[in-house]
């Protein structure tokens, strides 16, 4: 039971996680605690000369004991381990080590859910930034939205194809296999460069300026635009249907709110810079995020009737596609 | 031996001497002949089992290794909390399973590359990345599970899928329409939860509580693309 003793000598309590694994980068300030739900409204505390906050992952008091005890013996190890470091700085694990990556997929399941939470329904004047991931960022979010988008739009991509093919018998359903590399290749490229141009703008805008206000961190920029995407997983789910009003109305929903979410998390960054930089970098933003819906919907999706469908006229927008070889009806 | 000694340094004494009687006198090698050959009851059972695998036929190991896949399959097929799958992992099992699946699923070279269902390798791809995605995470999250039982358990939990596949290659025969196409999706939904149930039974003591569902997710992402995969297929003929 020694390392309960050792975590209780940091005046943590006996059940809490430590949190030990995210406490590795020497630029994060000791942050504020965390309220179970997301956006609580929380200012940050100055740290104090105990450094270290009590930290917890949201989880009801009554079941800590039990989740230490279930804790497999290496994890209370590394984080009962870190515990012990002394309070200025814990030393960070080099890149080549798996414990650097662990520190980047250290939530639990409800901080995953309340981040969702966060960013599918954006509060003005909550900004997801400073109160969903509290200078914590993951990578588990991002990742695993972004693969459930390319799947969500591949495969409700095919369902369409399919009801199309009900609809006119002409047409060729084939599984189109190839449109799940492109919607990975598409979605993962999005959540990593966008991020990295605004993040490299922001750092050189910042450094320009000359403005000592902490940085937006790279990780943190990926895991704001990764959890921006969680909108457009239940509207691709749902863009199969092949009703042209519920598609718009779909889209212009998921649209609204992941770039609201993106507005209301970088406004607070850009206080005090001029009108003008604000605007074109906040439209740059709102561009790229509707070019990617659009394109998404054109892409994956078959092309809608625009009347009640008769059998022998299919409308096709110019600029659309369609598996190759397959014989177009022309409509009159 | 217990009785007296005659020692062969006093041989003008005929006499028996007690036991060690004059040990401190004697200096061992010149004295003692210690020589001779000691016999270990155990040795000739160790000879033999070193020997067993090594000098065994080829079809005794194949054998033996076909029943360890094969008790493993009745692991996944009966589900319940064991450690047999993730004790003696093996990836022969997944590996059989991942062919059969992919060479079942794969589209034939006629039809054109832009479209169509996936090739093979597309297949092995998807089922091994997915799988070695899938453990990275569970470590990543904190999981007290190896890498390759891991591995094994994910690839051993196919097999109700493959068994759906064979299923709706042999509805696949019958005429085509709404009845078949039902048919099918319902083989294959029970299929997936019999997956789904299976793996989790073996892989959701390795994570924590508070992270069970966050290992669990991609594990449900994983056998739907498949089982996707499975139920759109269509054979040449009948495109």
């Amino acid at each position: 039971m020694t390392r309960f003793a050792r975590v209780e000598g940091h005046r943590r309590s006996v059940g809490r996680d430590p949190r030990g694994g995210v406490q590795r980068r020497r630029e994060r300030p000791a942050g504020p605690t965390r309220s179970p739900a997301c956006g609580g409204d929380h200012g940050p505390r100055p740290g104090g000369a105990g450094g270290r906050r009590r930290r917890h992952g949201g989880e009801a008091p009554g079941r800590a004991p039990q989740a230490w005890a279930e804790l497999s013996w290496r994890q209370a190890d590394m984080r009962a381990g870190s515990s012990q470091l002394p309070q200025a700085e814990r030393q960070q694990p080099g890149f080549w080590t798996f414990e650097y990556y662990q520190s980047f997929f250290d939530v639990d399941t409800s901080q995953v859910l309340d981040r969702i939470k966060g960013s599918l329904l954006p509060r003005p004047g909550h900004s997801f930034l400073r109160h969903c991931l509290r200078h914590r960022p993951d990578l588990y979010g991002p990742f695993w939205i972004c693969a459930s988008l390319t799947f969500a739009l591949a495969i409700s991509g095919n369902l369409s194809l399919l009801l199309a093919q009900r609809r006119d018998p002409s047409l060729h359903y084939t599984p189109q296999f190839h449109k799940v590399t492109a919607a990975g290749i598409t979605v993962y490229c999005y959540v990593s460069l966008v991020p990295l141009a605004l993040w490299g703008f922001l750092r050189w805008h910042g450094g320009a300026r000359g403005r000592p206000r902490r940085p937006l961190g790279f990780l943190e920029t990926v895991c704001l635009y990764g959890y921006s995407l969680s909108p457009f997983v239940p509207a691709a789910v749902l863009w199969f249907v092949p009703v042209a009003w519920l598609h718009w109305l779909l889209g212009g929903l998921a649209l609204g709110l992941s770039a609201a979410g993106l507005v209301m998390a970088l406004w607070p960054l850009l206080r005090g810079d001029p009108r003008v930089m604000v605007a074109a970098l906040l439209s740059t933003v709102l561009l790229l995020h509707s070019l990617l819906a659009l394109g998404c919907e054109l892409y994956f999706f078959q092309p809608l009737p625009p009347v009640p469908p008769a059998p022998l006229t299919t409308a096709l927008p110019p600029g659309s596609q369609l598996p190759a070889g397959t014989p177009r009806t022309t409509g009159t | 031996m217990a009785e007296t000694v005659d020692v062969p340094g006093d041989s003008g004494t005929g006499s028996p001497r007690p036991l060690f009687a004059g040990l401190s006198d004697i200096s061992i090698s010149q004295d003692i002949p210690v020589e001779g050959e000691i016999t270990i009851p155990m040795r000739s059972q160790i000879r033999e089992f070193d020997s067993s695998t090594l000098n065994e036929s080829v079809q005794n190991t194949i054998v033996r290794d076909l029943k360890a896949v094969g008790k493993k399959f009745m692991h996944v097929l009966y589900p319940r909390k064991s450690n047999t799958l993730l004790r003696d992992w093996d990836l022969w099992g997944p590996l059989i399973l991942c062919v059969t699946l992919a060479l079942m699923l794969q589209r034939g070279s006629v039809d054109s590359e832009k479209d169509g269902g996936p090739q093979f390798a597309e297949v092995f791809v998807i089922v091994w990345f997915g799988a070695i995605t899938i453990t990275l995470n569970s470590k990543l999250l904190g999981g007290n599970i190896s890498f390759f039982q891991s591995l094994c358990v994910l690839g051993y939990c196919i097999l109700p899928l493959t068994v759906a596949m064979l299923v709706c290659r042999l509805v696949l025969f019958a005429e085509p329409g709404p009845i078949n196409f039902t048919v099918r999706l319902f083989v294959v939904i029970i299929m997936f939860v019999w997956s789904i149930v299976a793996s989790t039974a073996f892989l959701a003591d390795s994570q924590p509580p508070n992270r069970k569902a966050l290992a669990v997710y991609p594990v449900f992402l994983f056998y739907f693309v498949i089982s996707w995969m499975i139920l759109t297929f269509t054979p040449q003929t009948q495109g």
